[in-house]
């Protein structure tokens, strides 16, 4: 697998630098995908710092606004795309162009959550109707999960179970295997200590990996933890974080802590054992819209309003990388690849050692300090067409 | 001379103080460094360190204030005389001078931004023709503007409004009556009103400028240095203030120049004396602003996303680098 991916990749150098243009046709082995706002789709490729659009500007429409995204496939060859307008485009990595076109269109309002279940397209929209999108088949599995959904999202490892929750609708979690009830629901918190009821708006949610809990982010800044094997129905856990609503969430790989980011822009990790701010994430100007964490390396990525994609390391919160990408952002996909330099650096390593090995099949018997000079030799003539280059332009400066 | 003894002086104390087995090194240095002074010896003078004298070691306060002023005075004078030189250097040469340096300012020597706007960017200009202000340069609505002030405002906000109110065609003065914004932007969007203006006060001196009435033609617009993405969106929130087809009879220009992120109004009437000179007459109220925030949607500071935040510590760590 790994010396196929280095292969095309070093394919893809070529290429470019042959022609400068990028084909389409081409695999695009990008690290990061984007849908922005005006529905552009967009790869990056954080080790040769390229970033492309996939969608055609001149041919857009405001109704194809990105809403969700999710990998169709473990192997990340497929990209789906959940639009405004109630379609879901299924673009493909190796192609690297859209494929398939869903009409998903059911409800009302825009995606809320997107995902792919046993070949079939499982999305959520914001008046609360869930549906399982099963190819050629009429019979979809259809759920009510309750009005104003903010977001829906599949459990990574337990594919058929799915969470929802949004603003005025506490969490549920839903099995699709049985999806008349709800497997568990969650109740309001206590009221405050005016007696008052405290209001629910949850705007993202996350599974952590390992284990059956549910942790979820509010309009309100508060960071819950939810238990279905628990007999209480209120959340575990719950912290709050800043003062501004909280938009976006993830999980970080060792299931430990939470990555949240704010309508401000301010992104904090946020431990899930005693609610405990770790570290504060800086350098977003806008409303974080979208965060993920990779699956292995303690990298995260995140996006928003302010037009950036940034990736943040979680050893020592350092920014990594700040993409300027043109169109707000509204979700990202992070590649659960590990190894991201190998896959470019390999091949150019490989073309050295076949350099050195021509080198050494021309030379019969020597020894290595002969072999030294002679590249040195080998190296002079370009050293000395330097000097003579800059003489000239001095030459030519002095009779200016 | 003063200053050389007793930088003497302090040395051979503190040759009393240490008594190091470098003693004579130290000696042989000192005077070695002397005849630096004097001579220019030069062999030596690479290895020697010059002797170390400030105005800031001499401790009485009053010799200290005149050898400042006098070693201030010395540097002025050196530098007069090098300007002269060089004067006199670029009057010898005449046509052949080198071209005058430019200088240094902050705006010139800014930090590149990376969102600024490339004209000929497809996406950009995709993005722009869909956002919020596209209906206003799509010629689909014009301007209806309502300006109000916090709760309570002083009289000196209350002049400003309506000085606002004569620079901006087709705009409303309300007085706030203490209503929630939230409730007054569903009011202004059933009267068709697009955009909203709150002025509100901080310590209570907003500026005042007393001189000629602006009329009531509409002016052109001159929008300054807004380069980056950022800038682009608030210049395009500042043009459709003002509505489509300028009268130029009037000869009015309303003008938001952006400066370091601040952006200065200013309001003139212009007269083409002759083919080269130009007269300009300033009308109505000035005023600085600054961004602090831009909101994605109509108000909304609690729940609202916000598009860009002004980060005081984050963001103004380097004094080159600007966001409009």
């Amino acid at each position: 697998m790994l010396l196929c991916g280095t292969g095309s990749g070093r394919a893809e150098v070529s290429f470019n630098l042959s022609t400068g243009l990028i084909n389409m046709a081409t695999p695009a082995r990008n690290h990061v995908w984007v849908g922005t706002e005006t529905g552009i789709l967009k790869g990056i490729n954080l080790v040769k710092k390229q970033a492309n659009n996939y969608t055609e500007v001149s041919s857009l429409t405001r109704d194809q606004e990105v809403n969700v995204m999710c990998f169709g496939d473990p192997q990340e060859t497929e990209v789906l795309l959940g639009c405004r307008d109630g379609t879901v485009r299924v673009f493909n990595t190796e192609k690297a162009k859209f494929t398939e076109f869903h009409e998903c269109r059911g409800g009302e309002g825009v995606f809320r959550g997107i995902g792919v279940l046993d070949n079939a397209i499982v999305t959520c929209v914001e008046s609360g109707l869930l549906k399982l999108w099963k190819e050629g088949s009429t019979e979809n599995v259809e759920v009510q999960v309750g009005p104003k959904v903010e977001k829906m999202r599949l459990c990574d490892t337990q594919r058929h179970k799915v969470a929802t929750g949004g603003k005025e609708n506490d969490l549920k979690i839903w099995d699709l295997q049985r999806p008349e009830e709800p497997i568990f629901r969650a109740k309001n918190v206590m009221n405050d200590w005016l007696d008052l009821r405290v209001p629910i708006w949850i705007r993202d949610l996350d599974f952590i990996p390992d284990s059956d809990k549910v942790v979820t982010c509010t309009s309100y800044h508060q960071v819950r933890i939810y238990d279905p094997c628990s007999p209480k129905r209120r959340p575990v856990l719950e912290t709050v974080f800043d003062e501004d609503p909280l938009t976006a969430l993830s999980v970080t790989p060792d299931g430990r802590s939470v990555v949240v980011g704010s309508s401000h822009g301010n992104m904090a990790v946020i431990d899930l054992r005693k609610g405990r701010l770790l570290c504060s994430l800086k350098g977003n100007a806008g409303s974080v819209r979208s965060i993920q964490c990779h699956k292995s390396m303690p990298i995260v990525a995140s996006c928003g309003l302010d037009r950036f994609l940034r990736l943040h390391s979680l050893t020592d919160k350092k920014l990594l990388h700040k993409v300027y990408l043109k169109s707000r952002l509204n979700c990202l996909l992070l590649t659960s690849r590990d190894k991201w330099e190998e896959e470019e650096v390999t091949p150019v390593a490989e073309e050295v050692k076949e350099e050195e090995d021509e080198v050494w099949d021309n030379m019969e018997t020597v020894m290595d300090k002969t072999g030294s000079k002679k590249r040195k030799e080998a190296q002079e003539p370009n050293v000395e067409e330097v000097s003579t280059e800059n003489t000239a332009k001095k030459k030519k400066k002095k009779a200016v | 001379m003063a200053a050389g003894k007793s930088s003497e002086s302090g040395e051979t104390k503190k040759r009393k103080k240490s008594k190091t087995p470098e003693e004579k090194n130290e000696e042989n240095n000192v005077a070695s460094a002397e005849q630096a002074g004097g001579s220019g010896g030069e062999q030596q003078a690479a290895m020697v360190f010059p002797p170390t004298f400030s105005v800031a070691e001499i401790k009485n306060k009053q010799r200290r204030h005149f050898m400042f002023m006098k070693e201030k005075l010395q540097k002025k004078k050196e530098k007069i005389a090098l300007r002269k030189k060089r004067k006199k250097e670029r009057e010898a040469l005449g046509d052949k001078a080198p071209p005058k340096a430019v200088p240094k300012t902050i705006e010139n020597q800014r930090v590149y931004d990376e969102t600024t706007v490339d004209p000929a960017d497809e996406e950009v200009k995709y993005d722009e023709a869909t956002d919020e202000f596209a209906p206003y340069f799509q010629r689909q609505t014009t301007p209806k503007i309502l300006i109000t002030t916090s709760d309570r405002p002083r009289g000196r906000t209350v002049r400003f409004t309506e000085q606002l109110s004569s620079i901006i065609p087709n705009s409303h003065v309300y007085y706030r009556r203490g209503l929630a914004l939230k409730k007054i932007i569903p009011q202004c969007i059933a009267k068709d009103f697009t955009d909203l203006i709150v002025i509100n006060e901080d310590r209570k001196i907003p500026s005042e400028r007393k001189g000629k009435e602006p009329t009531e033609h509409k002016p052109e617009v001159i929008l300054n240095n807004f380069t980056t993405r950022l800038g682009h969106s608030i210049g395009r929130m500042f043009a459709s203030l003002y509505p489509h087809d300028p009268q130029f009879v009037g000869r009015q220009v309303a003008t938001f120049h952006n400066q370091r992120d601040y952006i200065f109004f200013r309001y003139h009437r212009y007269i083409f004396r002759s083919e080269k000179k130009v007269g300009i007459q300033e009308l109505g109220p000035r005023f600085t602003l600054k961004l602090r925030s831009l909101q994605k949607g109509t108000f909304d500071s609690k729940y609202g996303e916000y598009e860009w935040v002004h980060k005081r510590h984050q963001m103004d760590s380097n004094r080159r680098k600007f966001h409009l």
